[in-house]
């Protein structure tokens, strides 16, 4: 079995899905012939045709409104938005109906959508290409929040979010999508939604993350590692809802946190898992939670988007920092 | 210079505003019963109407938006719709969904601030559309997913005039015609949104041409008129589930009220011109013909609106008596099922005391 990049295991799982179940639609712009911008729909047009692989005139809210009408169908429709930047005229559609169809039929209608992102800066794209809004959508009751970080986490997680009854929003790291590659073995199976990945285990200090900055992450608590601090990494993967109680657990067992995310600081999801770490940990505590996030700006064009992402740097000296605690 | 394209806008009349058949009857409607079922329902909606707008000014109801006037615009699509094509509302239908399953009630029960209310309904139906104008894409899509399936279906969306202007509107349209979907856009344009008249939403001539556009029919069909509402809306069904052509209908109708209880027309609606509307209002016009040709008496008429009192003050009754929601209710359906992390606020849901607002 060939190693794979995040990308590929993107499209392995649709693949995968489609071959599975005939009511899995992918629809999206140039989601057909040119296989997406980045390539994560590339052959499935071949494979099941137009009527399963839309390419859809150029409207972002028609395509978040559409799958809310096929999805009502009983169909299982995957809709891909070029980049998240553009996901905002959707923002109506998938706010005031899929998120809150289920809810507002009791339960006769439902939305089971997977809208699909790429997201995050660190491509030397043009300006829009480069956000990671993921707060937005965290916020919203009715919506899951999912976000892969590795090949193996795109395929399990992708699987399980097309699964689900209700809507997932699924924010790809476009930062990662060629950066790694694994083996994935292509058996169906999916990765459970709602839950943490505890990527590294260690006992001085918890990192928690997700997306494209578990890459910084990782590296940190390596080099960490060889100055005598043990780091515990958690890939909290599904943003929303939170499984907060994993996080817990492991501040419990080190008593430190730095929460690590690449998206504007101000109502970041972090602000929510430090909140709740304070509510529900506090004695668990031995030094004051320390965010590592993006600044609060508009995320600058790709010349200066080197001195916006945070750096392995600034988790070390988060983390150490947390640990010189008195 | 070279002309490339040209278009015409159909107007459609039968019954005009004197009762006199302009056109031949539709065949569909030949046997007096079915028009008389049709008066029914016409006359059934505005007693109700008229209830649940008393019902809000004694405050034992919500915000309610009155279909007053438009009753042939709205009991002509439902009659219009078979039960196997699916119906997506805007928020002022109530004629149409009296006749796809929903009871009454439950309309009282939605403009009364209960989710339950958009419970009972045709399986397939969607609920109403608060967000104006966003609908038509949920048309587009369930048409597609009708389209993958090969059925032999349509799919109806209603919004008002002023919703035309919403980018929705247009998408939908747009992709119903490079997608060749079964689907009929119908534009209720009773001359307000709210209170901007129509001369002030678009400078378009007509909303109907906004279909050419797309590459879709668009014609205008008099929605005082209730045979011409149900002929055109019907044809325009047939057409969407034997050719998967589009259409849009922009039916013309007068709103004989406030945009909604919570509104005073009176701030911007010129003097007289809901007087002068009223001589075009569409239950009149119906009954006068079925009079007319020896279909309809004093008596019946008579007998019809002493039902349709007895029939509202039991759908009221059902409505005041609903028990209510538990407070918890509101996490009930959130998600399939409720993650974890939420159980705690809904335990503390469950044990909160009511807070007295307004």
């Amino acid at each position: 079995m060939a190693d794979i990049t995040l990308v590929e295991a993107v499209t392995q799982a649709l693949a995968y899905e489609m071959r599975h179940d005939p009511d899995v639609i992918v629809l999206g712009e140039d989601v057909g012939k040119d296989g997406g911008v980045f390539r994560a729909t590339v052959g499935l047009l071949d494979e099941f045709g137009p009527e399963r692989v839309r390419d859809t005139p150029l409207a972002e809210s028609m395509i978040a409104g559409l799958a809310v009408g096929m999805a009502a169908q009983g169909l299982k429709p995957v809709a891909e938005f070029q980049f998240m930047g553009f996901m905002y005229p959707g923002y109506d559609q998938i706010i005031n109906h899929a998120s809150r169809m289920r809810n507002r039929t009791r339960g006769r209608i439902t939305c089971p959508v997977v809208f699909r992102a790429p997201y995050g800066c660190g491509i030397h794209a043009p300006e829009h290409h480069s956000e990671s809004t993921e707060a937005i959508f965290a916020h919203i009751p009715g919506l899951r929040v999912v976000i892969p970080s590795s090949p193996a986490r795109a395929y399990g997680l992708l699987l399980a979010s097309i699964r689900d009854p209700d809507p997932v929003i699924f924010l790809e790291p476009s930062r990662l999508y060629r950066w790694s590659k694994q083996a994935v073995p292509d058996d169906g199976k999916a990765l459970p939604l709602d839950k943490c990945f505890t990527l590294r285990v260690g006992t001085d200090i918890t990192l928690v993350t997700w997306g494209a900055m578990v890459k910084e992450t990782m590296a940190a608590a390596e080099t960490l590692a060889k100055e005598g601090v043990s780091a515990e990494v958690i890939d909290v993967a599904t943003i929303k809802p939170l499984d907060i109680e994993t996080i817990l657990a492991s501040v419990e067992k080190t008593g430190r946190c730095v929460i690590i995310h690449e998206a504007a600081r101000t109502c970041g999801v972090g602000a929510d898992i430090s909140a709740l770490i304070a509510e529900r940990g506090l004695m668990y505590l031995q030094a004051p939670v320390q965010r590592v996030t993006g600044y609060d700006t508009i995320v600058p064009y790709a010349r200066l988007e080197k001195f916006y992402l945070p750096s392995e740097k600034q988790i070390i000296d988060a983390v150490n920092k947390v640990m010189e605690f008195a | 210079m070279n002309v490339i394209a040209t278009f015409e806008i159909a107007y459609y009349q039968y019954l005009n505003e004197a009762s006199l058949l302009v056109e031949t009857l539709p065949s569909d409607l030949k046997n007096p019963h079915e028009l008389q079922k049709i008066y029914r329902l016409m006359v059934l909606l505005r007693t109700f109407d008229s209830k649940a707008i008393a019902l809000q000014r004694t405050g034992k109801l919500g915000t309610y938006p009155s279909t007053r006037g438009q009753e042939a615009t709205f009991v002509g699509i439902g009659a219009a719709l078979q039960k196997s094509d699916v119906f997506v509302p805007y928020y002022r239908d109530v004629g149409v969904l009296m006749q796809r399953g929903v009871k009454l009630s439950d309309i009282l029960l939605y403009w009364g601030g209960d989710e339950r209310g958009n419970y009972s309904s045709m399986a397939e139906d969607f609920p109403y559309s608060v967000p104006v104008g966003s609908q038509p894409l949920h048309a587009v899509g369930i048409a597609t997913a009708i389209k993958i399936r090969k059925q032999k279906r349509a799919v109806l969306t209603v919004c008002g005039e002023g919703a035309s202007s919403q980018g929705d509107f247009y998408e939908a349209m747009n992709v119903a015609g490079v997608w060749k979907l079964p689907v009929v856009f119908v534009v209720s344009n009773n001359q307000w949104a709210i209170s901007v008249p129509r001369s002030a939403q678009s400078a378009s001539q007509t909303i109907a041409q906004k279909a050419i556009a797309a590459g879709l029919q668009g014609e205008q069909v008099d929605g005082n008129d209730v045979i011409a509402v149900y002929e055109r809306v019907s044809q325009a069904l047939k057409r969407a589930r034997e050719t998967n052509e589009a259409t849009l209908l922009e039916i013309i109708t007068y709103r004989q009220s406030d945009h909604t209880t919570a509104d005073d027309a009176s701030r911007y609606e010129p003097q007289g011109v809901r007087e002068e509307e009223w001589k075009k209002e569409p239950i009149e016009r119906l009954k006068k013909y079925l009079m007319n040709t020896n279909a309809w008496t004093e008596e019946q008429e008579h007998a019809l609106h002493k039902e349709c009192a007895s029939d509202v003050e039991k759908i009221v009754h059902e409505y005041i008596n609903a028990v209510p929601q538990a407070p918890e209710s509101m996490f009930d359906h959130l998600y399939e099922t409720l993650p974890d992390i939420y159980a705690e606020q809904r335990e503390h849901v469950s044990h909160k005391e009511a807070v007295a607002h307004g």
